[in-house]
């Protein structure tokens, strides 16, 4: 029968990423629920020691693929040592990061497995069903984010899931954890080479990962032109956070694409959020409503941004922002004098 | 090269409203539009059919409505249009959807399918990688520029931190980001000959030996929908409409009151 949560953690240059860990928490809990066991699987090559360290968030197993063949991520080899655990092992329940690498394998595996996959989940729960007991609910955002739908893979193993980076919370890192890891074999032909890596290119510019954040200053159309993240940049440097952005402003090329919240950008929950001159369409705010203080100023005062802030302000964020700068560095001079 | 792109029929989910009475969706009205990633592929189609020669054939699933679709992608210089639909495909999930494609795939002769990398009304970028699986051909997914290489494609591959420039061999599948091309608009003339062309449509019994009918539909789908519900709305707190100086003020308070600074 099958059983046991599956979390597929993702390494990217042999280390393990960060949602791997977020999944890991969010499996224990299930895991409870279902009476079963969580087990992390890490796929690459000499990542077996870097594997051991999910013992330290949780996993009550590992499972590892390490082959030269996985050194690289290539959709091929990766799906068809996936598919061999899941074929060894026989889960009830696979997890993947919603990351551009989660979201190329987990359908590939889905396919020649033959079972369901739930896309971009922002909630997971175990729910009793009458007819085949014990199943995974996996709630995600559709329709934009308009709505909420709630899914499940009642005739199918495993159940398979991927879930949005930043919305599960990662255990407390247990330093006297550890563990045995389970090799699987898998041969590897040239045929699995389907594609060739022509070259792969780092990011040179220090990419800033907002999900990591404890503040955010966020700025809209309102702010007026992409000069206008200079001004919030500032800001954010006195608070100690770092800028994000609305859809809107990325379209219109004023910032990149990495530093967007929202449906189609990154989910956010940071201690403080600062919505400068951003109208709250619903797809921003499914990205950043589960923030612990929400702080948005606007000059239109029906904004639905309002609607979630737990503090509006009516007025221009181009000449609030720059007074509430000077306010925090006098703020945090004093401080420092103190 | 003959280049199939595969499209999708999607509401413009950025025009969609909630009755702030009832907590509903407003669907009334709002357009209904090809899905921007597929509008991508359309036009990097169109690109490739410009350097290599060949024909572009567009490909969608939908209710008949969809042949809307199918037009605006002839007027956009497309070559020949199938809409694939039937009662029967009607509930279908990401891995019935996808055999259904394949299944209409099979019925063509082709080098290279692109998708769109998903749609907005799911977002689940499940289908391509699927149909890619049932066709056993390789797929390069987040493609954000397509060269071509001979009878090989070199794309790139995005990542969130990273790129890959990756050479593929025909037939292969390709997931188009809205950043791969920008969409030409139609012309009159590609207008009026859109109306003209015949749109095939291809149903349950023009496919059926090409998949198995336990394996599409609602019945055939894998997952199902469990319930679907609007978002709890976070309560609105205060809003202030005072002077900047005093709204600095507030704001600050606040910093202090939660121990942000």
């Amino acid at each position: 029968m099958s059983k046991d949560i599956y979390v597929i953690a993702e390494q990217r240059d042999g280390k393990l990423a960060k949602v791997g860990k977020e999944l890991i928490g969010e499996a224990t809990k299930l895991a409870a629920d279902l009476g079963e066991k969580v087990v992390g699987v890490v796929l690459g090559s000499g990542i077996t020691e870097e594997a051991k360290n999910l013992y330290k968030y949780g996993a009550d197993e590992v499972v590892v693929v390490d082959d030269p063949a996985l050194a690289i991520y290539m959709t091929e080899p990766y799906a068809k040592a996936l598919t061999a655990v899941i074929k060894e092992c026989d889960p009830n329940v696979v997890l993947f990061g919603a990351t551009s690498i989660g979201r190329d394998l987990a359908p590939r595996v889905a396919g020649r497995v033959h079972t369901g996959l739930t896309a971009d989940c922002t909630g997971l729960s175990i729910i009793e069903d009458e007819e085949v007991g014990k199943l995974l609910a996996m709630t995600r955002p559709a329709f934009g984010g308009n709505i909420m739908a709630t899914i499940l893979c009642k005739h199918h193993r495993p159940q398979m899931a991927t879930v949005r980076p930043g919305v599960m919370a990662a255990l407390k890192k247990d330093d006297s954890k550890t563990g045995e890891v389970k090799a699987i074999k898998v041969e590897f032909t040239d045929a699995d080479k389907n594609v060739e890596i022509l070259e792969e290119v780092k990011a040179t510019k220090k990419i800033v990962d907002i999900t990591e954040a404890k503040v955010l200053v966020s700025g809209g159309r309102g702010i007026g032109g992409p000069e206008g993240f200079d001004m919030l940049r500032e800001c954010a440097a006195e608070l100690g956070g770092e800028i994000s952005s609305s859809r809107a402003c990325v379209d219109a090329g004023w910032i990149e694409s990495s530093r967007q919240v929202g449906q189609t950008g990154k989910t956010v929950r940071p201690d403080l959020y600062i919505a400068c001159g951003i109208s709250g369409a619903i797809q921003h705010v499914a990205g950043m409503e589960s923030s612990e203080l929400v702080i948005a100023i606007n000059k239109n005062d029906t904004a639905a941004i309002f609607g979630v802030s737990d503090l509006g302000i009516v007025g221009d964020c181009k000449v609030i922002i720059p007074k509430l700068t000077e306010a925090l560095k006098k703020y945090n001079a004093e401080k420092e004098s103190n | 090269m003959k280049i199939v792109v595969c499209i999708k029929q999607v509401p413009d989910t950025t025009e969609v409203k909630l009755d702030p009475k009832t907590n509903t969706l407003i669907r009334d009205g709002v357009p209904s539009i090809i899905n921007p990633d597929d509008k991508a592929g359309i036009e990097a189609a169109l690109q490739l059919k410009e350097q290599t020669g060949g024909t572009v054939t567009v490909v969608c699933m939908g209710p008949p409505q969809a042949d809307v679709a199918l037009r605006e992608a002839l007027a956009m210089g497309c070559d020949d249009a199938i809409l694939l639909s039937d009662r029967a495909f009607g509930g279908s999930d990401t891995f019935a959807t996808a055999t259904i494609i394949a299944a209409g795939l099979k019925t063509l002769d082709f080098d290279v399918i692109i998708t769109g990398r998903q749609a907005i009304d799911g977002d689940t970028a499940q289908v391509g990688p699927q149909i890619a699986e049932q066709l056993h051909i390789p797929q390069v997914s987040y493609a954000e520029d397509i060269k071509v290489d001979g009878k090989a494609l070199i794309v790139k591959r995005q990542f969130e931190d990273r790129y890959h420039m990756i050479k593929v061999q025909t037939p292969c599948l390709i997931t188009a980001l809205s950043e791969l091309a920008k969409p030409r608009y139609m012309t009159v003339s590609g207008i009026v000959d859109a109306y003209e062309k015949e749109v095939k449509v291809l149903g349950f019994e023009d496919l059926k030996n090409n998949f198995d009918p336990a394996n599409i539909g609602l019945k055939g789908s894998p997952t199902n929908v469990y319930k679907s519900f609007t978002k709890q709305a976070k309560g609105a707190g205060t809003v202030l409409n005072v002077t900047a100086d005093e709204a600095v003020q507030a704001i600050m308070d606040k910093l202090v009151e939660k121990h942000i600074i």
